[in-house]
């Protein structure tokens, strides 16, 4: 059986990749199972995916724990714990990171014995009309390293998977895809069927006897309030909402007040994205009545911020020594 | 027709399409909203007739349900959770009234605190309630239960709702091959609903009784309820007989996977049912001699096929992924009821508690259940129950516990948090 889990976040068409990977291996005469599995349900929030591909009918179900193969769409989830990227590799996975990383720095990184092969995440984070296409990006280089899936079953999948979003849609993601099926070449096949967990010799599971807590620690009290400031979720943000202050109208009150999360302060009439929490939803982009809100893509914008410290970091070293 | 890849929820509202249903009450609720957003796009479409209408609460939707289905027309509708046990009141009148429909639930685990994953104690809250029960193990059963609710929910020495439960995520989002049967075949098993008189018409005015009873004439009717229930065993396995030779697919009122030669048997219902078939598998390569026993039907509750198939066995490992609070797992309850004193019933059921909340039960843990079922029949000795429950899950957990006590010092300093033993020392407030 083919195992495959599939990590993104929130808007990037991961439930979408599986569904392309799930038809695709289902129109090459395998039995499927894919899903979605998601908490949050909202743009950026990390999501995943997976796909169970094999010849007999599948009695496994739900997450899957021993995968052949791994497909993170977004390297920023590589240093999100809750996402569990990392969940169950062995030796014998093949790891596929979008990334503008070298397999090097992320293998060195991870310390990852199996294989880890980079989906160069060049032109769709600068593009940001292509962001939502990096699923099916994924799917296509997916295809094509499980070696069973033609080119042209990648394209009938997404085809039929996309048909309700218009032509235009499945005609971008399908060159993204099969592009991305192209420049796996190499790699053709490298990921192998694994064998389903034996019942002989296995790890007896380390079950715990539930211990009775005092209702202060067990009932659901609220322990320290006002804390959800302390969760980083601008960690989930893809695209950042740049505020241009040369146009901006300083009418505070519309994007302020319409921001979701409240993530946006007003200092003297001057709203103020706090970065930390502001999720990317680009609300405040939309509804700026002067049009001063721009959307940069997060990756490049945090590339500015560290050439910026590490200029800063140079100077004051500079300082230091004089 | 080939099979195509469809979700537990797309599984639902084909059945409902099939079954070619009059009237659909909606309430949306996560997990089981693409059910009737499903069938609002068909209908809206024009791809299928029928009508819907969004009422303002899941009580209020039962009550619509329940007096359109009175009046004779083929209702559906669905649910999950909380939207249950907010329509719980009228579960059990729309029973009284014998008003037959179809109601899907969606499990999902009830808060406080909160979840959305599959978990079984919303279905079983109405287990008292007067809605007979089909549970679903995969994405074909689903559309396949659907129709069969139809046919026991309509049958006239029945003449009750019907609930039939697929698990969240693990089947409402999942998708599998699903075979989609032509609407002609359908209409051979289950033709259009004949409500044979027994129905409410306009300016017809009916009565059975006077409107406030007293204990005698209540004790009638509800136990009238009760045994038209118990007639849906062999309705049920005569429906799902005819189901096999119209569409090929086994559909009898309880599943019994390689329990033939088998000393140890799993006894659980729905989704997780299908991990269980897969450790068989796996066991039996071990050389196991392991089965797995599957009520799909639930209520009325088939408590001699149940006993007879067990009889003889050596062992039963019940999981339940529900708990009765202060008491225990209540597939676990029902099955010790169903076997006491019976010749020949298993000397050893084991329970297990897992599951809860979407909690996955891996396949190590199925393995481990039959060792440590194997050392009860041996040593005589049966196990308490167990939650499954790993070292790792409770590191977890303790780790979130620290992490608030440290957050309650830093957002809060001068407030001690609370030590292991619960005893807290607050300071006195300014």
């Amino acid at each position: 059986m083919y195992r495959i889990r599939i990590h993104g976040r929130g808007g990037q068409g991961i439930k979408m990749a599986s569904r392309v990977l799930g038809s695709a291996l289902f129109h090459a005469g395998f039995n499927v199972q894919d899903a979605p599995k998601y908490g949050a349900e909202r743009r950026g929030a990390p999501i995943f995916s997976y796909v169970r591909a094999a010849r007999a009918p599948i009695n496994e179900r739900g997450t899957i724990y021993n995968p052949d193969l791994v497909v993170v769409a977004d390297d920023t989830l590589l240093a999100v714990p809750a996402a569990g990227t990392l969940l169950g590799l062995d030796a014998h996975t093949v790891v596929l990171v979008n990334s503008h990383q070298s397999a090097d720095t992320w293998r060195q990184r991870l310390n990852i014995d199996g294989s880890l092969l980079i989906l160069p995440a060049g032109t769709e984070t600068e593009d940001r009309a292509a962001l939502p296409h990096i699923g099916a990006t994924c799917a296509g280089a997916a295809a094509c390293l499980l070696g069973v899936i033609d080119r042209d079953v990648l394209a009938k999948a997404i085809d039929e998977e996309l048909a309700e979003l218009g032509p235009d849609t499945v005609t971008k993601n399908r060159t993204n895809a099969l592009a991305a099926f192209d420049a796996m070449a190499d790699q053709r096949g490298c990921v192998e069927e694994g064998a389903a967990i034996a019942a002989t010799d296995y790890v007896p599971p380390e079950w715990v006897e539930m211990p009775l807590d005092a209702a202060r620690v067990s009932a659901p009290i609220i322990r320290a309030s006002g804390n959800s400031v302390e969760v980083r979720t601008g960690l989930w943000r893809t695209i950042r909402p740049v505020i241009d202050y040369d146009h901006c109208k300083h009418c505070w009150w519309v994007c302020s007040t319409l921001c979701p999360d409240s993530a946006i302060t007003v200092t003297d009439n001057t709203p103020i994205i706090d970065y930390d929490h502001c999720k990317g939803c680009m609300v405040c982009a939309g509804v700026c009545p002067p049009h001063a809100i721009a959307g940069e893509p997060e990756y490049l914008a945090q590339q500015r911020e560290t050439s910026l410290t590490e200029r800063e970091g140079t100077d004051a070293t500079d300082t230091a020594d004089r | 027709m080939p099979p195509t890849l469809l979700t537990g929820n797309a599984a639902a509202a084909w059945g409902a399409r099939l079954a070619e249903v009059d009237y659909v009450p909606a309430f949306p609720i996560t997990p089981q909203t693409e059910i009737i957003e499903t069938l609002g796009g068909w209908l809206d479409g024009g791809l299928m007739p029928g009508r819907m209408v969004t009422l303002e609460s899941e009580h209020s939707m039962l009550t619509a349900a329940g007096a359109a289905a009175a009046t004779g027309v083929r209702v559906f509708s669905a649910t999950s959770s909380q939207g249950l046990l907010y329509a719980m009141e009228m579960l059990y009148t729309v029973a009284g009234w014998r008003a037959p429909f179809v109601l899907v639930n969606v499990s999902r685990g009830l808060s406080a605190p909160i979840t959305l994953e599959a978990d079984h104690n919303d279905i079983l809250a109405a287990r008292d309630s007067g809605f007979l029960q089909l549970h679903c193990a995969d994405c074909q059963e689903v559309l396949d239960s659907v129709l069969l609710a139809y046919r026991l929910a309509e049958d006239p020495q029945i003449r009750l709702p019907v609930l039939v439960n697929l698990d969240g995520f693990y089947l409402s989002f999942t998708r599998e091959p699903v075979s989609l049967p032509e609407v002609e075949e359908v209409r051979k098993f289950l033709p259009p609903f004949d409500p044979m008189g027994i129905r409410f018409t306009a300016s017809a005015p009916e009565s059975q009784a006077v409107a406030v009873l007293g204990g005698g004439p209540y004790s009638y009717f509800r136990y009238e309820t009760h045994l038209a229930a118990l007639n849906g065993v062999a309705v049920y396995e005569q429906v799902a007989a005819e189901f096999t030779t119209l569409f090929g697919r086994n559909r009898e009122a309880v599943e019994s996977y390689r329990t033939d030669d088998a000393e140890v048997v799993f006894y659980m219902i729905g989704s997780f049912a299908t991990k269980a078939r897969e450790a068989v598998d796996r066991l039996r390569e071990a050389g196991e001699k392991v089965g797995l026993l599957r009520p799909r039907l639930l209520r009325p509750f088939p408590a001699s096929l149940i006993a007879t198939a067990l009889t003889g066995k050596q062992g039963v490992i019940v999981i339940d992924q529900n708990l009765s609070v202060g008491h225990g797992g209540i597939l676990h309850t029902e099955l010790l009821a169903c076997l006491y004193g019976r010749p020949g019933a298993p000397p050893v059921v084991t329970s297990f508690i897992g599951g809860l909340g979407g909690r996955d039960i891996s396949p190590q843990e199925f393995y481990h259940m039959v060792t440590v079922t194997r050392q009860a029949i041996s040593s005589g000795t049966v196990p308490p129950p167990r939650l499954l429950y790993t070292a790792a899950e409770l590191r977890e957990v303790r780790k979130l516990q620290a992490i608030a006590t440290v957050e309650r010092e830093e957002t809060a300093p001068g407030r001690k948090a609370a030590d292991d033993t619960g005893a807290v020392q607050e300071t006195a407030d300014e």
